[in-house]
């Protein structure tokens, strides 16, 4: 009971993550009307950015959180215009489609450049205080993955503040809702795109950073990654930050059971299960409402 | 259509040409290598019916290409002949792909793309739990094993491929499939039916997938049975059919020459870094060329006869 109790605390506590790589996913894929199948992949990149730091310069993996997200911003401003602004002028089922394949394309090549830089083998960050863990009654929690879920967590909020506060953030809303109203209202839906995409890849770099924090990365991570977000996205449907967000903390559980119940080998199986049976549920696709 | 014929003629012409290799070459390397591009090409070909054709993006299919590798091993090395072994395989291939199509094609376009790629996925992850050991032929039939034999199979896999697409794509059935890639609702309203028609397709398409993962646990000397269902093999496919041209007989001819050979090229002098420069042509020919290298071909002989109205 103790040990079922403790893996789901650890399923807790990495389904933020998944969470927190959903909601980027998420916001691209609700503004943008794109799908970018190499989200993963900028996750893996992000954690090999701390991972570097980490090693090189000494940089503690949460400080270094504040270099990687910019810069994963700018990447993700680089991405869309050598490659993504492209797709948006497309209709919407071929800008999916496109968008499906070159996102494809990326993924190939950035895990192979991955391989070149860093090896197949897989890395993490040991920091000093690594090994902490707070003992709540019988339960173990390793601090890092408390203050990286709470960390996952603050960005969300942030990303809630900024999406309702700030003057674009409002502008990206209003493009999610209807591109050709927005367009009448006189916002730039092009600007639009472009800030929604770079907020989603600079998500993406967080959420690497806190993968090599409590977890381990290597260059074969991003399908993987790719899919936990895409589950999580069409579990919990399009437009609440927080909604995703929940999603996550949810699959994180449920796989923690998945693994308890029929064993480790098939942890990942019951989120692949849940994603095919809400797609049948929903085959018009991830549009909430429609 | 007429165009189809044309080049089913020209590839089969060329595939009797390759029969006469092994009477000249003896270097099992080369044979190694058209082998190689064999199997890619009929791979290449059989998610080209559902992708080129019948517009369906698969991401799925190493699942088909994974059933058929693993039926054929146990049925051939349980003493099964070869041909029968495979034909199994093709069969069980195609029971699970009309049960799983049928519910798959609920999904449209995208959807219908991730989805395949959470059931390729599924898959996978159970075969390489419940067969966790490495698949090896016994002594004897490694003593007996000849190359020539998987050759000419190969062969005539992919000339079967060849003529299955081509006579695809110049019937009616070829029509309706073509119809519901450029427009699905506009066919179905004009009397096509399209999940018949999409089942036909899938059913064509995993069923010349299994019969070449049939060839790939003929050929294997020892490999794990999670093997063949990784993505990659779908990836594979893929980037041949789009490199060669999609939706065309002859871009994945072409493209799978094409890719085998510069990857064999590459891997022997940057290791690795074929599929980063593969991935990134990729990208480039959905953005710019989108009709891959057959699209070239005919623009550069635009460029050549200015004069030729085509």
């Amino acid at each position: 009971m103790i040990i079922l109790c403790q893996q789901l605390v650890l399923g807790f506590m990495i389904g933020g993550l998944y969470g927190l790589a959903a909601v980027g996913l998420s916001l691209i894929f609700g503004v943008l009307k794109i799908l970018n199948v190499a989200h993963g992949e900028l996750i893996m990149l992000g954690g090999y950015g701390a991972y570097w730091l980490f090693t090189l310069v000494g940089v503690d993996p949460f400080a270094s959180l504040t270099i990687v997200v910019p810069a994963a911003v700018v990447a993700g401003l680089a991405l869309y215009w050598l490659l993504f602004r492209f797709v948006v002028r497309a209709q919407e089922e071929r800008r999916i489609k496109n968008s499906l394949l070159i996102g494809f394309g990326l993924a190939l090549a950035l895990d192979t450049l991955a391989v070149k830089l860093w090896t197949a083998d897989e890395r993490g960050i040991t920091t000093a205080y690594a090994g902490k863990v707070l003992i709540a009654g019988d339960l173990a929690i390793p601090v890092v993955r408390l203050a990286s879920l709470a960390v996952a967590f603050a960005l969300i909020a942030a990303l809630h503040l900024l999406l309702t506060r700030w003057r674009w953030g409002r502008a990206i809303r209003a493009t999610a809702e209807d591109w050709q109203a927005a367009l009448l209202t006189g916002i730039d839906v092009r600007r639009a795109y472009l800030l929604a995409f770079a907020l989603g890849t600079g998500l993406a770099g967080a959420a690497g950073t806190l993968v090599s924090i409590g977890y381990s990365i290597s260059p074969s991570i991003g399908l993987e990654w790719t899919l936990k977000a895409l589950i999580v996205v069409v579990l919990a449907g399009l437009g609440s930050m927080f909604g995703t967000f929940v999603g996550g903390l949810f699959l994180g559980v449920a796989e923690a059971a998945s693994a308890a119940a029929f064993g480790g080998p098939y942890r990942e199986m019951i989120g692949l299960v849940i994603f095919l049976v809400v797609l049948m549920a929903r085959p018009q696709g991830l549009f909430g409402a429609r | 259509m007429r165009a189809e014929r044309r080049w089913a003629g020209v590839i089969l012409l060329a595939f009797a040409g390759l029969a006469l290799v092994p009477l000249a070459v003896h270097r099992d390397d080369t044979l190694n290598v058209i082998f190689l591009v064999l199997l890619s090409m009929t791979l290449a070909q059989s998610w080209n019916i559902m992708a080129g054709y019948a517009g369906q993006v698969n991401l799925g299919h190493a699942a088909f290409f994974g059933l058929g590798a693993l039926i054929t091993r146990k049925l051939w090395i349980d003493g099964i002949p070869v041909l029968v072994a495979m034909g199994a395989g093709a069969l069980v291939a195609v029971v699970f792909a009309m049960a799983v199509g049928v519910a798959a094609f609920r999904l449209r376009g995208a959807y219908f793309a991730i989805g395949t790629l959470a059931l390729g996925e599924i898959l996978r992850i159970t075969t390489g739990n419940v067969f966790a050991e490495i698949s090896t032929l016994s002594a004897a039939t490694i003593a007996g094993y000849r190359l020539t034999l998987r050759y000419y199979l190969a062969l005539g896999l992919a000339a079967l491929a060849v003529i299955v697409v081509a006579t695809l794509a110049t019937s009616r059935l070829g029509l309706g499939v073509t119809a519901i890639r450029e427009d699905e609702d506009a066919a179905e309203a004009s009397g096509v039916s399209a999940l018949g028609l999409k089942l036909t397709a899938l059913v064509t398409s995993t069923g010349l997938a299994a019969l070449a993962g049939g060839l790939f646990a003929y050929y294997h000397i020892s490999y794990y049975p999670q093997h063949p269902f990784s993505p990659h093999w779908t990836f594979d496919a893929l980037l041949i059919t789009y490199i060669g041209g999609v939706g065309t007989l002859h871009g994945p001819v072409l493209g799978a020459v094409f890719y085998v050979l510069l990857e064999e090229y590459l891997a022997a002098r940057w290791v690795d870094l074929h599929l980063l420069i593969f991935g990134t042509l990729f990208v480039v020919i959905v953005l710019l060329l989108p009709g891959g290298l057959v699209e070239a071909g005919a623009r550069l002989r635009r460029l050549l006869r200015p004069g030729l109205r085509s």
